[in-house]
């Protein structure tokens, strides 16, 4: 759009150019019925929302037009960097999404790797089929399952009761300490197995020759999947670890409003909960917003960051 | 192929390594299904008989009244109705248009091809954020709306860069030779594209379908007055908060008496119950299209 623009207050000899692009559009009209009404959808939907940003720098309040609404400048975010509430929300995000980082990449690794070795391959088409089940489930089934299992009479209280390693049951949701390592069990259990299909497919464009070489070379299973399997995974490992530094902010919403409860609001809470509450619960739309925003702008440069540093190591291919 | 299998079963460490291998993977599928195993136990289970107890794989006492009373005395069954219909509704119209639009940016001599699909591949980096896009919806007058359900969602843009990546895989001359036989667009993709499609539709339809079958945020948020529009995870997360916030036992309590029938069921049973409910559907369908959502994953995966 922006080129035709430019095109129209150029010179003449691009007038023909532009003549012949617009006949050229015109042929096109069952195409442009095909993808405008959706154009028009995303700039509703995606677009529009943006412009209420405005919201940050309002006090703003239900019922009034959006035109009538009360500027405050930088109030909104005045209050939201004094209040000592945003700075633990923050913590928590932090915490629990490099949490969830650090475990889903080893474990989704570790799990492809010892994949790879199995040989008897309906055997390991049924433990995929299987392993993929928890990612479908919602996270409502998910929290439910884990608030069963780690109630005083759930079955972790009773196996470790069982093996003597407690000698009474724990309320395990309603310590705070325990919330990001029940959180980070949680997400591998929910998406390990699905975390690995990339990796698979990552290994199977690995050349059969190196193992074959390596073997005559003498070389041990450990050896192969050290020397040649997880370098040849190497690449994807990198872009997917860089494209997840970008979501940083991205800690989740539904596991921690789920799981959370009065007791272990202090490590549960994150930014997304936050908006939730100040905004919809409080009706404080301007503070929550600027939250938002914040998380928003911050993830943006985040993202692009990841994005140009995935480029400048040479995997266009992600593009 | 026979000699080198023989040479790696000669090693001691191989076969360690091996048993320790298969033991690991028995154990991952273990403490994949258990949860499922027991709740299916506990939903068939006696609910009073439950209580006591000791139910792990199995039902100790068959009973059906956890479902009776789940479909027949509360609004779980109206619920699961809405749900299905949001799954059907939903990803029939969110995966035509996705295609459409994708078969559309897919076409090398299309002029806008451009400019649309970078305003859409633009909108994963950023979004409005809660606030806003709930006074959007607001503002639009959808709330308390089925259509809140289906409009919001209906291109996905992951999904978008799926069938374009499989639509441009397709042979050029396909769809060539489509359009000297006098086809147009619309045509050439309804008629031709679509069939050619099917690997990369079931993909997504799977991603949609369960993400509508799995949503509640949305029901919390724009139509939590209309009990008429709740669906099945929504109850569940009712039910699951209710259980959560009070101490097991007066929760149980407050049940019964709002119900009526102290010996009929508890919290921990009616909880079974739905998530069963909530997870078989998930359970059957899945499966049968792994060969398709693996290779999905896999383009969106490396070009998203």
């Amino acid at each position: 759009m922006e080129k035709h623009t430019v095109q129209l207050t150029g010179s003449t000899s691009d007038d023909s150019r532009l003549r012949a692009y617009f006949k050229a559009l015109s042929k096109q009209k069952m195409l442009m019925l095909m993808s405008l009404p959706f154009l028009a959808w995303v700039i509703v939907f995606k677009y529009v929302p943006l412009w209420g940003w405005t919201i940050a720098f309002q006090k703003y309040r239900l019922g009034r037009d959006i035109f009538d609404q009360a500027w405050t400048g930088l109030d909104n975010f005045k209050f939201l960097f004094q209040e000592e509430q945003f700075y633990l929300v923050l913590r928590n995000t932090l915490v629990m999404s490099s949490i969830n980082l650090v475990l889903g990449f080893v474990t989704a690794i570790v799990l492809a790797l010892l994949l790879n070795e199995l040989r008897r391959i309906y055997f390991k088409r049924t433990v995929q089929t299987i392993s993929y089940l928890p990612h479908f489930i919602s996270w409502v089934v998910a929290a439910n399952i884990v608030q069963t299992a780690l109630a005083p009479e759930g079955i972790f209280n009773v196996l470790l009761l069982q093996f003597n390693i407690i000698d009474k049951p724990i309320l395990w949701l309603g310590v705070g300490e325990y919330f990001w390592g029940i959180l980070g069990v949680t997400e591998v259990w929910k998406n390990v197995g699905w975390n690995t299909i990339i990796y698979l497919a990552a290994i199977t464009t690995i050349d059969p020759t190196q193992y074959e070489a390596a073997e005559i070379d003498g070389a041990s299973r450990l050896q192969r999947m050290w020397h040649i399997t997880l370098p040849g995974m190497k690449p994807v490992i990198v872009i997917l670890l860089i494209m997840n530094l970008g979501h940083i902010l991205e800690s989740g919403f539904e596991p921690q409003y789920l799981l959370g409860n009065g007791m272990n609001v202090e490590y549960s809470e994150n930014l997304d909960i936050f908006v939730l509450k100040y905004g919809i619960q409080m009706n404080n739309y301007g503070l929550a917003t600027a939250a938002g925003m914040f998380k928003t702008v911050v993830s943006f440069i985040f993202l692009i960051v990841a994005n140009n540093l995935a480029k400048r190591l040479g995997e266009n291919r992600l593009y | 192929m026979l000699k080198t299998k023989s040479a790696q079963y000669s090693s001691v460490g191989d076969r360690i390594f091996d048993v320790c291998n298969y033991c690991f993977m028995i154990f991952l599928v273990i403490i994949t299904l258990y949860p499922f195993i027991n709740m299916f136990a506990l939903s068939f289970n006696d609910a009073n008989d439950s209580i006591r107890g000791d139910i792990y794989f199995w039902p100790r006492e068959w009973t059906l009244r956890n479902y009776e009373y789940v479909f027949n005395e509360s609004n779980v069954f109206f619920a699961t109705f809405i749900s299905a219909a949001r799954t059907i509704v939903g990803t029939i119209i969110s995966v035509f248009c996705t295609a459409m639009l994708a078969y559309a940016i897919s076409r090398p001599e299309y002029k806008l091809k451009k400019f649309v699909s970078i305003t859409f591949i633009f909108t994963m980096y950023f979004s409005g954020g809660l606030i806003p896009g709930y006074l959007l919806i607001k503002e639009l007058g959808m709330l308390n709306s089925f259509w809140v359900y289906i409009i919001p969602g209906i291109i996905g843009v992951f999904n978008m860069i799926v069938i374009r990546s499989f639509i441009e895989g397709l042979p050029e001359g396909i769809m060539e030779s489509a359009k000297i036989d006098g086809a147009g667009d619309f045509t050439t993709f309804a008629r031709i594209v679509l069939p050619l499609t099917v690997p990369a539709l079931a993909t997504v339809s799977l991603f949609v379908a369960v993400f509508q079958w799995n949503s509640w945020f949305d029901v919390f948020l724009y139509n939590s007055s209309r009990l008429d529009l709740s669906t099945l995870q929504y109850e569940l997360m009712k039910v699951l908060s209710t259980s959560s916030t009070s101490t097991d036992g007066s929760a149980a309590d407050a049940y019964a008496n709002a119900q009526g029938n102290v010996t009929m069921v508890t919290p921990t049973s009616v909880r079974a119950t739905m998530t069963i409910v909530a997870s078989v559907p998930i359970i059957m369908v899945y499966p049968l299209l792994q060969k398709y959502f693996v290779k999905g994953m896999v383009i969106g995966g490396v070009k998203g």
